[in-house]
């Protein structure tokens, strides 16, 4: 099947205008006969969910959490970008997009980021109605602050919480509804499969996981929303249940799943402490908004700091290597994601790291905090050399912008990063790959929607900071509602749909063979041994540099282990109770699956580029090197019957509107 | 480390329960508490025992999945943490561990530590909103100015995380600081104003239809909350309950 | 469904426990300040209980009400505690109240049934035989004799010993009681601190006061 995008005609700043008059609308009567299924109720779903029912849609939503609330979605720290451009610094929503092109490395899709830069200031002024309480400044208007990789301040936030605030504004939208009738929620229910009837998606199937009943639920539209698969490294930041069954599922039966090399590792995580270790946290981006990242400059200081005999305070100035200052000096420490990350691990790799593991480097305060300390002095008419009191004012201000971030560190890590430097290294993070979807966010299923970071379409090869939140709003509050409806519109005499179909019966008897097969099959290993060690081929083959050796025998091992994983890992307990192991199995089971076609697919692509890193294509100066000619497309697989056996299809990128260049931040 | 684990083992809501006790070594002052229960779990798994049962999901202390009652408090005995953010530095070798459910009528057990915690997904559903339809075109974000003070005391109360540890906590039971967390963010925003007299009216029937039990301000709640949320929510909360009910 | 549900809602009973708290206090003040009279000049307060004892607006209106305050401050009072109790109906293994709260706050029950016990004993000793003298027997108007019923009660160290101890539980019950009673009905500003600091003085002063009392008339007659 060739893959048809369905961007619409005219010039980028038109196209969603003239696409939004022109689509086919279904009146408010009959939008209560038709149904929707959304899986996942984070930013994406809950905000689809909420809208959906607003519109008078038939909702019929599903979390395997205990509540939509506690979506990963929450855990986003820093921000949400929007072009509003309430600072007067310049922004538009052509920078917007044009900044987000070039963050993504040219490989995202044009028509889509340019909505998504129009529909931003949408979302802020929504999320105000909706009583989410953004930072304000002192004359009551919105405060804004900056983030990698633009020269703007376009960040809206809610102090180190902005994620959670959304997250919550989306909920409280959803619990309307919910109490109206109009969202059937269903908490604590994995998606297990999705039933297809006569080329269209119609329903899934799903395990209540506190009963372990295998349900049928049946809709004219599918709509997934199940976020990134990050947890194939089995360590990252995101929740321990985010997990890539949906989006997996759906593959399997026929939508395809584009860029899944696409990965972006965030340069400012809490570094591992040990092999114990079942997930990492992560420091927000916007403290790089004051703090320097360094390592010593001399190796023998980083061996004496490993070794415990030298503290980082102890280091003169001319000793430290601030080495993103160094090697960027136009955006410094505000240099993108990918490569932020890229230059910690190089300064790690060459010896510098400087906690005992060697793979961490610092991010260091004192700078902002003695700043801040004078300015304040100044304001309050003290004494701005009384060193003592510059920095307790100075630790005040910091602790204002940051404190929860302060404190979550010196919990984990149990140092006071007000007095020494943090440590942070480099941690899996967002997936900019996924699903692949048209300019209507619909998957090569027919009915079956894919939005969030479950899809791929926004971000290209890397994501900026602050750019996930905006995506998850906009496709669930505004780009999805007017798509969906266009789909739908032909549908609307159908009536309810059955679930007695054959059909129906077929993914449910599929769904319940997967289950009997890993319950009887005597192992003796728990799941997370198998997790545990997907997780280690991916970081060390599959991760921050990736090489043609590396990821033959990645997709080997994977391949290996899965065989392994369904003959040894043992399920305590019954399929008909609560019970988590299995959940936790049947998840690793499709990240198993995933990983190889992840590594096939990085294989595949002969150049670098975002978050893909391949240490062959690079400049002299370590760059990322991009082939355009040859890679300028969105490498899309069709599932074949195994990851070995996906077939790729070919989305040409058009760029009309931006110049491929050779990204620079120095 | 050695320690020994004294966990409340419960088959399903119907099921009787009972604490049964677990002895475990090799635990690091640097893991967390849920990884200790992870290493448990791996152990019982090889054992060819079930493994306990919680609830946990994002582990960075703000999804509000986390709960257990550890040693008689709720996230343990660190301050402003949940139980994901709770490290094993907090003991010492040789420690016994109680290690329980959140317990309350409105919070049944579905499984070992595992509670239904729906009762307050039905509160915020009462009323927990601002009832603004999604369009795009509502006002600019900045034409209503909000005095910074009551911003940022709108955002103290709506970080709230509703794990449920100010129920687990108060003796009584009591959900007044989760209700009156998300009143007090509204109550404290223009925007919320318009429906504040309903709301709180509706949430706090809600909140007495689901069994939680009565507020003698002893306090815990708050010290025991993960995210600090303030007594003052609770203050505003009955203000804003008595004042609705008077005006009718 | 407003006015229906405040009669029935958790707040609008909190409120009323908090009020009619509030009344109690406001009672206990004022009785304080009579006692300590006896302290200083047993004619001012023979002439002060003649004037309560017979004052008609304080005998057949202010007394009623009071009665009525502290009937319905007790049935609340269990009926809650019964209620609270119910919504925890298993409790915890291992509980650790101390680490979050005070003794007083977690324990009203326990000072409030104290202080329930000791009023039966002070109605007893006081109330009925006043109700009696004044109401039954209709005995002759006898404006010196309060002095000499207070303190012949205060002879026997067994009930001086007694009345120290409810006193004691008062003051426990009134240094959660007086504050917790503006946190419930919503008074919680920048007054609040100040206040705090009065509830916490009143909960010392007139309990230990009211023990002063006692003792200053079982060791001087």
């Amino acid at each position: 099947m060739a893959l048809d995008s369905k961007i619409p005609g005219g010039s980028v700043s038109d196209k969603w205008t003239n696409y939004k008059d022109h689509i086919n609308l279904v009146n408010p009567a009959n939008k209560r006969n038709l149904d929707i299924i959304v899986v996942g109720t984070g930013l994406a779903g809950g905000s689809a969910a909420a809208t959906l029912a607003e519109l008078g849609y038939n909702v019929k939503a599903f979390c395997f959490q205990d509540s939509p609330r506690r979506a990963h979605s929450i855990a986003a720290q820093g921000g949400i970008n929007a072009a509003k451009n309430y600072q007067g610094d310049g922004d538009s929503t052509f920078r917007l997009f044009y900044d987000t092109v070039k963050g993504g490395d040219y490989r995202a899709r044009e028509a889509n980021v340019h909505r998504l830069a129009e529909v931003s200031v949408n979302i802020i002024d929504q999320c105000v109605a909706q009583g989410v309480p953004f930072a304000r400044e002192y004359g009551g208007l919105l405060d804004n602050r900056s983030f990698g990789g633009t020269l703007v301040s376009r960040t809206f936030y809610a102090k180190g919480q902005t994620g959670q605030q959304l997250l919550l504004g989306a909920y409280s939208a959803m619990n309307r509804q919910i109490g109206r009738g109009k969202i059937k929620m269903h908490n604590r229910h994995e998606m297990l499969d999705l039933v297809i009837v006569n080329g269209k998606a119609r329903g899934i199937i799903a395990r209540n996981l506190v009963t372990g009943e295998i349900e049928r639920h049946s809709a004219h539209a599918v709509v997934i929303a199940s976020g990134g698969y990050g947890n194939v490294f089995f360590l990252s930041t995101n929740a321990m249940g985010s997990n890539v069954t949906a989006a997996w599922k759906i593959h399997k039966r026929g939508a395809y799943f584009a860029n899944p090399c696409y990965t972006q590792i965030h340069p400012t995580c809490i570094p591992v402490s040990g092999d114990h270790q079942a997930k990492l946290t992560l420091m927000s981006e916007s403290l790089r908004n004051d703090g320097r990242i360094w390592v010593p400059a001399k190796l023998e200081d980083a061996k004496a700091i490993r070794e415990g005999k030298l503290k980082p305070t102890q280091i003169a100035e001319a000793d430290r290597d601030y080495y993103l200052e160094r090697r960027y000096p136009a955006f410094g420490n505000l240099v993108p994601r990918d490569i932020a990350s890229r230059a910690a691990k190089e300064r790690c790799d060459a010896g510098f790291g400087v906690n005992k593991t060697g793979e961490a480097v610092y991010l260091d305060f004192a700078a902002a905090i003695e700043r801040y300390g004078v300015d304040q002095a100044r304001l309050k008419h003290l004494d701005e050399n009384d060193t003592a009191l510059v920095i307790k004012l100075g630790t005040e201000v910091v602790a204002n912008k940051y404190g929860n971030l302060f404190q979550m560190y010196e919990k984990i890590v149990d140092e006071n990063p007000y007095a020494t430097p943090m440590m942070i290294y480099p941690a899996v993070h967002y997936t900019m790959g996924g699903t692949w979807v048209d300019y209507n966010l619909q998957t090569t299923i027919p009915g079956c929607f894919s939005i969030g970071e479950s899809n791929f379409s926004d971000h290209g090869a890397n994501r900026l900071g602050a750019s996930a939140l905006m995506q998850g709003l906009a496709d669930g509050y505004f780009v999805l509602p007017y798509t969906i409806g266009d789909y739908l519109a032909p549908d609307i005499k159908m009536g309810t749909i059955s679930t007695d179909s054959a059909e129906f019966e077929q993914a449910e008897n599929n769904v319940k063979q997967q289950i009997e097969a890993l319950m009887n099959n005597g192992g003796s290993k728990p799941a997370d041994y198998f997790h545990k060690k997907l997780g280690k081929i991916m970081w060390d083959k599959v991760g921050m540099a990736r090489n043609a050796d590396g990821l033959t025998e990645a997709q080997n091992e994977i391949a290996a282990i899965r065989e392994e994983f369904y003959k040894e890992v043992k399920i305590p307990g019954t399929a008909d109770s609560f019970n988590p192991e299995l959940a936790k199995a049947l998840r690793i089971a499709d990240f198993l699956e995933l990983g190889e076609l992840f590594a096939k697919d990085a294989l595949h692509r002969n150049e670098s580029c975002g978050g893909h890193f391949r240490e062959e294509y690079q400049t002299p100066e370590g760059e990322a090197q991009r082939d355009d000619e040859n890679f300028a497309y969105v490498a899309a697989w069709e599932y074949k019957g195994s990851p070995s056996d996906a077939v790729l299809h070919k989305e040409q990128l058009v760029f009309d509107n931006v110049k491929l260049v050779q990204r620079s931040y120095k | 480390m050695k320690l020994t684990l004294k966990i409340w083992r419960q088959k399903n809501a119907a099921a009787e329960g009972k604490i049964v006790e677990y002895p475990i070594d090799g635990i690091e002052p640097d893991m967390s508490f849920l990884e200790m229960l992870d290493i448990l779990n791996d152990e019982l798994i090889v054992k060819g025992e079930d493994t306990v049962a919680f609830d946990h999901d994002c582990r960075e202390g703000i999804c509000g999945m986390c709960s257990l009652y550890i040693n008689g408090e709720a996230h343990g005995p660190d301050r402003l943490v949940t139980t994901c953010q709770l490290h094993m530095r907090k003991f010492k070798d040789g420690d016994t561990i109680f290690i329980e459910p959140f317990r309350a009528k409105a919070f049944p057990v579905i499984k070992d530590l595992v509670v239904d915690r729906g009762a307050f997904d039905r509160i915020q559903q009462s009323g927990g909103f601002i009832s603004v339809n999604t369009s795009g075109n509502t006002i600019d974000a900045n034409t209503i100015p909000i005095p910074k003070h009551d911003a940022d005391r709108a955002f103290d109360a709506a970080t709230c995380i509703g794990c449920g540890a100010c129920v687990a906590s108060c003796k009584n039971s009591s959900a007044m600081l989760f209700v009156s967390a998300k009143v007090s963010q509204f109550a404290l925003l223009p925007q919320g104003k318009v429906e504040a007299a309903d709301r709180v009216l509706n949430m706090v029937a809600q909140m007495d239809a689901e069994g939680f039990g009565n507020c003698t301000n002893t306090g815990a709640c708050e010290v025991e909350c993960p995210k600090g949320i303030s007594l003052e929510n609770i203050a505003r909360m009955n203000r804003e309950y008595l004042s609705a009910s008077l005006k009718g | 469904m407003a006015k229906s549900a405040l009669l029935k809602s958790s707040i609008a009973k909190k409120v009323a426990m908090a009020l009619s708290g509030l009344f109690l206090v406001l009672f206990l003040a004022q009785h304080f300040f009579i006692n300590m009279t006896s302290v200083f000049s047993a004619d001012t307060f023979n002439s002060i209980s003649h004037f309560m004892g017979n004052n008609p607006l304080v005998q057949f209106v202010i007394q009623p009400i009071l009665i009525v305050g502290v009937i319905f401050h007790f049935i609340m009072g269990f009926v809650l505690e019964f209620k609270n109790n119910s919504a925890r109906p298993i409790s915890y293994a291992k509980n650790n109240g101390a680490a979050n709260s005070s003794w007083a706050s977690r324990n009203m029950i326990v000072s409030g049934s104290v202080v329930l016990a000791f009023l039966l004993l002070h109605f007893y000793d006081f109330w009925v035989p006043e109700m009696v003298y004044k109401y039954v027997d209709v005995s002759p108007l006898n404006e010196t004799r309060y002095f000499h019923e207070l303190a012949e009660k205060f002879e026997s160290p067994i009930r001086t010993g007694l009345y120290s101890l409810s006193f004691l539980l008062l003051s426990l019950h009134l240094w959660h009681g007086f504050n917790s009673s503006f946190q419930s009905v919503g008074f919680n500003n920048k007054y609040s601190k100040s206040l705090h600091t009065l509830g916490y003085a009143f909960a010392i002063v007139v309990p230990f006061g009211f023990i002063f009392i006692a003792l200053f008339h079982h060791f001087n007659h």
